[in-house]
């Protein structure tokens, strides 16, 4: 069998998905062509690209997808003609290919009013990674940027302006209110004043007449003959079926577009499907993705012969539109004969919310969540169940908003919990006992949440509801000593301006601590104060390799690490390590973050040792802290014929600053001068990589043993810019982070990703940027070499003595064995 | 008062000043060729001595580790794997087929700090 698909967009690449499912690779041949030059990707989180997402990140699977499931793709190569008596397509490039089966999967494209004027410059549609990329060139020279389309796309657009950083964005919606075919005018007026706080400039019952300009746009001309100038324009007025290949074929299209399909999503040639935003199924075109793929699932489904229809679908949706919750499910507006409305309007924070009730007062209908959707996927299988309500059915307004409403967990088995990916309760459940425990392995053994991500937090209550019926749920508290996690331990102690573990023992724990708490407390206290972590008796709450400021090695000796910014190194301070080494007979390594480690110092010898490094001018490491490890540097546009910037210089800066930094675990970074990245930046767990204007920072990466690329969070940044959003990224993970646990899996595990951490970090999201600077500043200004204190201190000195009741003498069990001319530690025994 | 004294079966050796030993930490003591680890619990003014020798790998360094408690039992746990051991009866508390720690009794006299080796053990 040769099935040919035409169009790869997400319902295109969903029913190839849905094939190779269903049959394994076997029997089936699959040849496909799309319009646009890169493969199917995520249309539904474009916005996203402006804010750091590339065209990669957004797509659904890569090429070697296709080809390793014997998928031929087509790509820029449009079908110019279907021959349906022959059964072949005949694509743009000359290509012809003959089929059983053809699904027309071609989407919509902007529908584009009939404006005088909108050929002019400056006026762009919103729909594919191109449209965005000419607008990304064009915005730079826009002031004033103007949406044309108050929809659910229109808004989505205008958030591309504001990421775009278009000064003035106004939204023109020909309507009297935004988005008029999900939501009442209560709920629009709510979620335009809103839009109006973020900067946003709303017009309502607006008619566009005319596009002013001579060869580029400078203003809009209403019907009201008004004028609004303008630099920008983007038109975002809904979408039109791509029906036009079909309507050439002869195939039946509806009056105003779509190509007709029936329950299979068969159109009037049995033999050709069509199925997402060009079908059109009884009289309507579903232009979401959930439905799509249900369409995509069911002609797949109908071609190998099983019994599945489309019957229309629910078009609930939740959405986050420049950071407004907004949420439509069921049916919104009802008239008086089919029901009763609830609303709870709170016009101080913003929120609407309105449920429709069945006359009996048993069944939700459905209803509009505005600026507060947190209850939308429990209202929403409410009322996909016919679950019975309370007999005050507001209650379970006001039980969500207190947090007390079920929140999934008491929906039955076959309550489908993600719409787009049709998966129910029971699934998701029965992959939680089969071992799938975390968010993400259930989305990558079910797929629940992959798609619009509006059922994650569902996901989660069921997983931790499954889990804890088997009795594995473990409230995340610090250890026995201790009931509140790193974070509450840490607020508590800033409150409290405690200074010392037994202090905080006193306050907030109990028993004697042990050695999770202790090194945890040290940690916070540390990151809080920057103190000396050998004073006011927290020297013994150190785990061992701070309470001796060096890493314990095999056999009982010490390494010592002196700090080697950037990895820059004199000549004259190489030959000091070299004699420092020589004379305690120490085992010399370059480590992998370009420093040198020197390696079987007896303890009684480390204040010798590094009396002598500091004389040299150097100055502790940190190589035994969970603190700032190194910033690795590659030579950069000093030496390197391709450096775009001195990224040396920086490294230096950038460690200098952050030298000494406690955190939950240990952090470490590199500056690259260019593109070619030699210093590895994007394995740290921050990264800094030059460009033509400026430096791209890097989050959250990691080698180890689970290694994980680091993530965009800002681009072409100043100096100063990057090292502020440094000092905030820093912070808000030294303050948020459970113990012993790096940025990388801080991040998975961080509700909302890196775009919730752009927002803080970039945005100020949460209001804290400035706290955030300045609690860093205070730890770069207290900062002092911990060993220069030891040295410097016969008290502390003491406290390196081998035997308390006999200082001069050595651990007489060390022993070393030789190796290539050096020593190592003896064998375990 | 001289460095050691006998009770029955027990010899007490002085070990050093109360001074010597931090709060909530150890010390290591040479005892003759041994190596002895004494703990001081400053919360219950308590302390304990055992093996220095960590029987996990034979390192010595309990004296470096880390005390606190398990349960209200008294513990410490090695630098090297973080294996803890009971301080009060020498058991490893993470792992039942690691083997015991020997511990010593302790007293202090004002300022001093004694740890009492029984004759059998002298023998060891």
């Amino acid at each position: 069998m040769k099935i040919v698909v035409i169009g790869n967009g997400m319902v295109g690449y969903k029913f190839c998905e849905k094939i190779v499912e269903k049959t394994g690779d076997t029997g089936i041949e699959l040849v496909v062509f799309g319009e646009e030059p890169r493969p199917a990707y995520d249309r539904v989180h474009l916005s996203e690209f402006f804010a750091g997402r590339s065209a990669d990140d957004l797509t659904m699977a890569p090429l070697d997808w296709y080809t390793s499931h014997n998928i031929t793709l087509h790509l820029g190569d449009p079908i110019k003609e279907i021959d349906t008596l022959h059964k072949i397509v005949h694509s743009h490039q000359g290509i012809s290919e003959s089929y059983d089966f053809l699904i027309m999967a071609t989407g919509s494209s902007a529908f584009v009013p009939s404006i005088q004027g909108v050929d002019k410059k400056g006026v762009f549609i919103y729909r594919t990674i191109e449209d965005l990329e000419l607008m990304l060139d064009f915005a730079p020279k826009a002031r004033k940027g103007t949406v044309i389309g108050g929809g659910l796309l229109g808004l989505e657009a205008a958030k591309a302006l504001l990421d775009l950083g278009v000064a003035e964005t106004h939204i023109i919606e020909f309507a009297p209110r935004l988005m008029p075919r999900q939501i009442d005018d209560k709920g629009s007026f709510i979620l335009q004043s809103k839009l109006q706080k973020l900067g946003l400039q709303i017009h309502t019952n607006k008619n566009t007449r005319e596009i002013l300009g001579a060869d580029t746009i400078t203003g809009l001309q209403f019907t009201d003959d008004t004028i609004l100038d303008t630099d920008m324009l983007v038109i975002s007025a809904g979408i039109k079926p791509r029906d036009e290949l079909a309507k050439a074929a002869g195939l039946t299209t509806g009056p105003r577009g779509g190509i007709v399909v029936n329950e299979q999503l068969q159109t009037s040639d049995p033999s050709i499907y069509a199925i997402g935003e060009c079908a059109l199924y009884n009289g309507m075109i579903y232009g979401l993705v959930a439905p799509g793929y249900e369409m995509a699932e069911t002609a797949a489904s109908h071609i190998l012969g099983q019994h599945k229809s489309f019957t229309g679908f629910d078009m609930s949706t939740k959405l986050k539109l420049i950071g407004v919750d907004v949420a439509s499910f069921g049916n919104p507006f009802i008239t008086p004969e089919e029901g009763n409305s609830i609303v709870l309007e709170d016009s101080m924070k913003g929120v609407y919310q309105r449920i429709n009730i069945s006359t009996c007062g048993q069944y939700l209908l459905g209803g509009i969540l505005i600026g507060d959707a947190d209850a939308y996927n429990m209202l929403l299988q409410t009322s996909k169940n016919k679950v019975i309500l309370p007999p005050n059915p507001i209650d379970i307004l006001l039980g969500a908003r207190n947090g007390t409403a079920s929140t999934g967990i008491n929906l039955p088995d076959d309550a489908i919990i993600c719409s787009c990916e049709s998966i129910s309760k029971l699934a998701i459940a029965q992959a939680v006992e089969g071992g799938y425990e975390t968010l993400d392995a259930v989305k990558k053994c079910t797929k629940a949440g992959t798609c619009c991500g509006g059922c994650v937090p569902m996901v989660k209550d069921i997983i931790t509801a499954t889990m804890k019926a088997q009795g594995k749920y473990i409230r995340n508290v610090v250890c026995e000593h201790f009931a509140y996690s790193r974070q509450e331990l840490l607020d508590l102690v800033k409150v409290k301006a405690l200074k010392s573990f037994d202090e905080v023992l006193d306050h907030y724990g109990h028993g004697e601590g042990c050695e999770t708490c202790k090194p945890v407390v040290s940690s916070i206290l540390a990151s809080l104060w920057n103190e000396m972590i050998l004073d006011k008796g927290n020297d013994t709450a150190q785990d061992s390799n701070d309470r001796y400021l060096a890493n314990i090695q095999k056999g009982g000796t010490y390494s010592v690490v002196p700090r080697i910014p950037g990895g820059e190194i004199t000549p004259e301070k190489l030959i000091v390590i070299g004699q420092i080494a020589h004379k305690y007979h120490l085992y010399t390594k370059i480590t992998g973050g370009q420093r040198i480690d020197m390696f079987g110092a007896h303890l009684s010898d480390l204040p010798a040792i590094w009396e002598e490094l500091i004389i040299a001018g150097f100055e502790s490491g940190h190589a035994y802290g969970k603190a700032l490890r190194t910033v690795k540097s590659c030579v950069g546009s000093t030496w390197c014929r391709f450096g775009l910037h001195d990224s040396v210089s920086f490294a230096i800066r950038i460690e200098e600053r952050y030298r000494g930094l406690r955190a939950p675990h240990k952090i470490k970074s590199a500056v690259s001068g260019c593109i070619r990245e030699c210093a590895e930046a994007q394995s740290k767990d921050f990264g800094i990589i030059a460009t033509e204007r400026g430096w791209n920072l890097y989050v959250c990466g990691n080698g180890g043993s689970k290694p994980q690329h680091a993530l965009l969070l800002g681009t072409d940044l100043d100096d100063e810019t990057c090292i502020r959003y440094i000092d905030r990224f820093l912070m808000f993970y030294i303050k948020t982070a459970d113990p012993l646990t790096r940025t990388a899996t801080w991040l998975n595990k961080l509700e909302g990703g890196i775009d919730y951490l752009r927002n803080v970090v970039l945005h100020d999201s949460l209001g804290i940027a400035e706290s955030l600077e300045a609690e860093m500043q205070l730890l770069v200004d207290s900062y002092k070499c911990e060993w220069k204190e030891v040295v410097d201190n016969p008290q502390l000195r003491k406290r390196f003595n081998h035997f308390v009741n006999a200082p001069e003498e050595k651990d007489p069990t060390v022993k070393f064995e030789t190796m290539r001319s050096q020593k190592k530690a003896a064998e375990w025994k | 008062m001289s460095s050691t004294l006998s009770t029955t079966g027990i010899t007490w050796f002085f070990a050093c000043k109360t001074t010597d030993v931090p709060a909530n930490g150890g010390v290591c003591i040479k005892y003759k060729e041994e190596q002895i680890a004494l703990f001081y619990f400053t919360r219950s003014d308590a302390w304990y001595a055992t093996q220095n020798l960590c029987p996990h790998r034979k390192q010595m360094a309990l004296s470096r580790g880390m005390t606190g408690s398990h349960q209200g039992e008294p513990k410490v746990a090695c630098p090297f794997h973080k294996k803890t051991f009971s301080l009060a009866d020498g058991r490893c508390l993470t792992d039942e087929h690691e083997c015991s720690l020997t511990t010593y009794p302790v007293r202090t006299e004002d300022d001093r700090v004694y740890i009492g080796i029984s004759e059998n053990e002298e023998a060891y």
